[in-house]
């Protein structure tokens, strides 16, 4: 039986691997992809924060610095390997490019981070019609950029990052339409893409995309307060690339597969597991961390990730419960942090709630 | 179509923008950061305490104008790239403005470019004063741009004029 085997190598899962390899315990540490890092390595901006939570430093150089750490200290990693089930008693089905086998573990971390919400209009099924994150992939990952004209929908923080990198990269984004009647996201990033001259529409939508075989037209119409479009607002405009950013939603079917039992937090992305302090689901020995946890971003499940490595370094013996308690201190403080502010202080309540939630059930 | 939202009347209300004497006097640093982000990093590298978060990490960054001596090593630490420093002292036509650009190819020296508001709308054309881009900046230049004393409020951007850049 193996010790800890954490499932995904993004922010979360690589500092619960890191975290817990620091004390001695023996991870392995799976991911689907070729390398681990998750979403951090197409994260080409800085992050936000403080010192403590690497702030100023590009996402991909901080990936670049856990999976030097998680070498350093030990961490097998199985790359291009899927994890495709959970069962009673801590067992995990993995298929590697060899074979398929069952891994046992004392602990599993589940940090499958999330998915794309898509968004559903005439002409969505087009070629060229794609998840924001998917276009940040392509550019950045791939190094292929998917369009040269681009319409973005939503204004969130990955509408707005996505848009300058495809600047950055050379595209045009003719607009950004967002439903709502105000900028979601930071608007530091909106100003970064205004200054460089795109159109920010909000209370606007898309109607239609169009053309033979790919993307070739987009019409984008402004809405009322009740989201309905507005008849003569429509506007034609020529993109061949439609990139949608309208959310994310948990990657959470393994936790479902485990039993753990759920709540529904929709500003969380919808079904969260439900945790403990010490990140730990209602099946006890299953530890969940990052977005799978309930969407947030790589800032957060860095902490959360790092919670869930020290309680598994304790509950294995590796460091009493003193210590333990000591650095999940530092990061539910460093969590609180990130937490404060009009864009964070919803997050920390319905975290807070999950929370409850958990404690109550355990107190039955 | 499109309505101003990014406009100097905006920003200027914010505790990171400098009075109206303080810009007219000498090299000053414009933070034009507006919301109550977890976020602190210019205050950590501002060596003459000039900017001011403090706690909690959500309160906007404080100018405190009389320390600044317009070094702009803030620039491009803000991962906003909400801060600028404008000097309205460069001579007697001319403001200089210096802005965090992470496009390439990067200007030259010397370079004609054309000015732009905060709606990357063209305001007028611009003469690049240096370009900073050390290692130690991670791939955020620090351009700054000479432009008639009149548009130092209203420039924030730059975009080249160079055909297939």
């Amino acid at each position: 039986m193996e010790e800890v085997m954490v499932v995904g190598g993004g922010p979360a899962g690589l500092c619960a691997a890191i975290e817990s390899a620091r004390y001695g315990v023996k991870v392995i540490l799976i991911d689907e992809n070729d390398m681990p890092g998750g979403q951090l390595f197409k994260q080409i901006h800085r992050f936000f924060g403080s010192a403590q939570h690497r702030a100023g430093i590009r996402g991909y150089d901080i990936g670049n610095s856990l999976l030097s750490e998680s070498e350093k200290l030990g961490v097998r990693v199985l790359l291009n390997t899927v994890v495709w089930g959970i069962f009673q008693d801590n067992f995990l089905g993995i298929k590697t490019e060899k074979e398929t086998k069952i891994l046992q573990a004392k602990k599993i971390v589940v940090g499958t981070g999330a998915l794309e919400n898509p968004l559903a209009f005439p002409g969505w099924t087009l070629p060229g019609v794609m998840g924001a994150g998917a276009a940040q992939t392509m550019m950045n990952i791939q190094r292929v950029l998917p369009g040269k004209r681009i319409l973005m929908i939503g204004s969130g923080n990955v509408g707005l990052i996505v848009s300058y990198q495809l600047l950055q990269a050379g595209a045009k984004v003719v607009a950004l339409v967002e439903a709502l009647p105000k900028i979601s996201g930071y608007l530091v990033h909106a100003a970064k893409i205004s200054r460089a001259g795109v159109q920010i529409l909000t209370s606007h939508t898309i109607v239609k995309a169009d053309g033979k075989g790919e993307v070739k037209k987009a019409v984008i119409a402004k809405i009322d307060e009740n989201f309905k479009m507005i008849k003569g607002t429509e506007k034609e405009i020529k993109v061949d690339l439609v990139c949608i950013a309208v959310g994310l939603r948990p990657l959470d079917e393994l936790c479902w597969m485990a039993g753990c039992q759920f709540t529904y937090i929709p500003s969380l992305g919808g079904f969260i597991p439900l945790h403990s302090r010490d990140m730990e689901t209602t099946v006890s020995g299953i530890y969940v961390a990052g977005d799978v946890s309930g969407i947030e971003e790589a800032s957060t499940a860095i902490e959360e990730g790092k919670l869930a490595g020290i309680a598994i370094a304790e509950s294995l013996g590796y460091i009493s419960k003193k210590e333990a308690e000591e650095k999940k201190e530092l990061s539910w403080e460093s969590l609180r942090e990130l937490r404060l502010g009009s864009f964070g202080e919803g997050r920390q309540k319905t975290k807070d709630l999950i929370l409850k939630q958990y404690n109550s059930l355990h107190k039955m | 179509m499109k309505k101003k939202i990014f406009t100097q009347d905006y920003y200027k209300n914010f505790p990171g923008y400098p009075s109206k004497e303080r810009l007219a006097k000498a090299r000053v640093v414009v933070i034009e950061c507006v919301q109550d982000i977890p976020c602190n990093p210019c205050e950590t590298i501002c060596p003459r305490k000039a900017i001011v978060v403090g706690k909690p990490i959500t309160n906007l960054p404080r100018l405190i104008e009389e320390n600044c001596t317009g070094c702009g090593r803030c620039i491009p630490i803000c991962p906003g790239l909400a801060v600028f420093v404008v000097n309205n002292n460069y001579n007697d036509k001319e403001s200089t403005i210096s802005l965090p650009y992470e496009f390439l190819p990067l200007p030259e020296k010397g370079e004609e470019v054309i000015a732009l508001n905060r709606e990357g709308e063209k305001v007028c054309r611009a003469k690049v004063i240096s370009v900073l881009d050390p290692e130690k900046n991670n791939r955020t230049a620090v351009i700054t741009i000479a432009v008639p004393k009149e548009y130092s409020g209203e420039v924030r951007g730059i975009r080249l004029i160079r055909k297939n850049p």
